[in-house]
């Protein structure tokens, strides 16, 4: 199993660290459209959405990241991942990759100064213990569409989704010790290589 | 149970940052372009560091309806200076919901002994170091992100070299000490032990840690990238050369891709004049800016 973390800005080693924890073989990191061969399952790491969003395009990344979502490689985006992946963002006539059928507001929760952790239950995660989630100027789902599952809610408002083989998260599971997301992730990235064969 | 302002939420921030190239800026346009070019954060300032120097006498916190302007123009993050020790301007910082304070050497120190106790904020703070005895003492006191202080303004790279290299080097010879070795060098570097043994643990220190303090060109960012920054901060370098967005673009790009050599010669290309810059030996030991902080 390969899984690539798109490395252009942001949290990238964390969750590097985590999927191996958590079970990955190989993990690479993402910089050039190259880099994309071959991989099982595609990390969007937390940082500034604006900034990772305009070296995909400068770098010819987002187009080939669209097939790749598109032909049914699973992809999970935390924070900015999410923003990235989201097929609405509100307050913006444009998005990036597009895939995930969700309208997210970014920096929802307000400035720094109300970034929060909160143990949260997550949906689908083994063991019966919270999820701690670090939240850091995080967006939140408004709305999804038709054949998206929500997994997590803080305050009634949607933190984690997962659509078929897209799974977006408010939050930075790569900043904990808690691996059980990004087991979860390598699960679906198994079922989709299942799939596939078959 | 939801909880702020938590080493974690504080320190994560920065992680955030990573790779990334956080800007000087003075205004809402030049905000603007900041983020277009792909800034992660931008520092707001009455004035850039370069100025400061030219303008000279007190440098403090910069005029409220600056950081309100970028803060309205802008949706990435926005950080602002406060003086050394100068908490009060901290606690207006960070109550204007300004997501980063920099306690700063550029501006004039508001304290001679005492930097602020940053434990005492919800919003994190970034702090300059020349070494790492120095880089620990404001982790203690709650800073959740450094940067090596370089020599702002200047547009000369070569003390932002040393710093990183010092405190790289420092770092190193901790994986080889022994513990009774290691309480020697706590009191020698004027370091709390038990971060000293934390960083030996990691091998790393344990929030970010950003080069600032003479960035100039794309080059010199990939420089600091290869150096072990984790990021850079860019203060005069940008909006003092001929070509701000441009050259805003190509040092983003070098920071991202600072091992591809290639790349960085396109980046360079006709990008108009950097700033003009300052040799050190003609600045006097009164103007050096990192000398400010204990």
């Amino acid at each position: 199993m390969k899984i690539g973390v798109l490395a252009l800005q942001g949290a990238v080693i964390e969750h590097v660290k985590s999927l191996k924890q958590a079970g990955a073989e190989e993990v690479v990191p993402v910089k050039w459209p190259k880099d994309l061969d071959g991989l099982d399952g595609l990390v969007l790491p937390g940082g500034e959405s604006t900034t990772i969003g305009k070296l995909m395009n400068k770098y010819e990344l987002m187009e080939p990241v669209r097939e790749m979502a598109k032909r049914g490689v699973p992809m999970f985006g935390t924070c900015a991942g999410l923003i990235l992946l989201a097929n609405r963002v509100q307050g913006q006539d444009w998005v990036h990759i597009g895939a995930l059928d969700a309208l997210v507001d970014r920096n929802s929760f307000g400035r720094q100064v109300d970034s929060f952790e909160a143990d949260l239950d997550v949906v689908g995660l083994e063991g019966s213990e919270k999820y701690p989630a670090v939240f850091i100027r995080a967006p939140h789902i408004m709305e999804v569409g038709a054949g998206v599952e929500v997994l997590s809610t803080v305050n009634d408002r949607v933190v984690a989704a997962r659509q078929g083989h897209l799974l977006g998260a408010s939050f930075h599971p790569e900043l904990t010790d808690d691996v059980r997301l990004h087991k979860y992730f390598l699960s679906m990235v198994e079922e989709a290589k299942k799939a596939a064969v078959k | 149970m939801v909880q702020t302002g938590t080493e974690r939420v504080k320190r994560g921030m920065a992680e955030m940052q990573k790779g990334g190239v956080i800007m000087d800026v003075i205004n809402a346009e030049q905000a603007k372009i900041a983020e277009e070019a792909g800034a992660v954060a931008v520092m707001a300032l009455e004035r850039v560091p370069a100025d400061i120097r030219a303008a000279g006498g007190v440098a403090r916190m910069a005029d409220p309806t600056i950081m309100e302007e970028v803060m309205k123009a802008v949706s990435i993050p926005v950080m602002a200076k406060a003086r050394i020790g100068h908490f009060v301007e901290a606690k207006v910082l960070e109550a204007m919901g300004v997501d980063y304070i920099d306690e700063s050497e550029v501006l004039t120190p508001a304290d001679d002994k005492y930097h602020i106790n940053k434990n005492d904020f919800t919003v994190p703070f970034v702090c300059g170091c020349r070494d790492l005895g120095e880089a620990l003492r404001r982790i203690s006191e709650g800073a959740s992100m450094l940067r090596t202080k370089g020599e702002p303004g200047t547009g000369n790279i070569v003390e932002a070299v040393k710093h990183m290299r010092t405190v790289q080097a420092q770092i190193r010879k901790l994986s080889s000490m022994a513990e009774d070795e290691l309480v020697m060098e706590a009191k020698n570097i004027g370091a709390p032990i038990e971060l000293l043994r934390e960083v030996r643990t990691l091998g790393k220190l344990p929030v970010v840690n950003f080069a600032a303090g003479g960035v100039a060109s794309p080059a010199d960012a990939a420089l600091m990238m290869h150096l072990g920054a984790d990021g850079v901060f860019v203060g005069s370098g940008i909006f003092k050369s001929e070509n701000p967005a441009k050259f805003a673009r190509a040092i983003v790009e070098a920071t991202t891709h600072y091992t591809d050599y290639k790349l960085i010669a396109e980046l360079s290309k006709n990008l108009g004049g950097a700033m003009k810059g300052i040799e050190l030996a003609t600045l006097k030991e009164s103007e050096r800016m990192s000398e400010r902080g204990w």
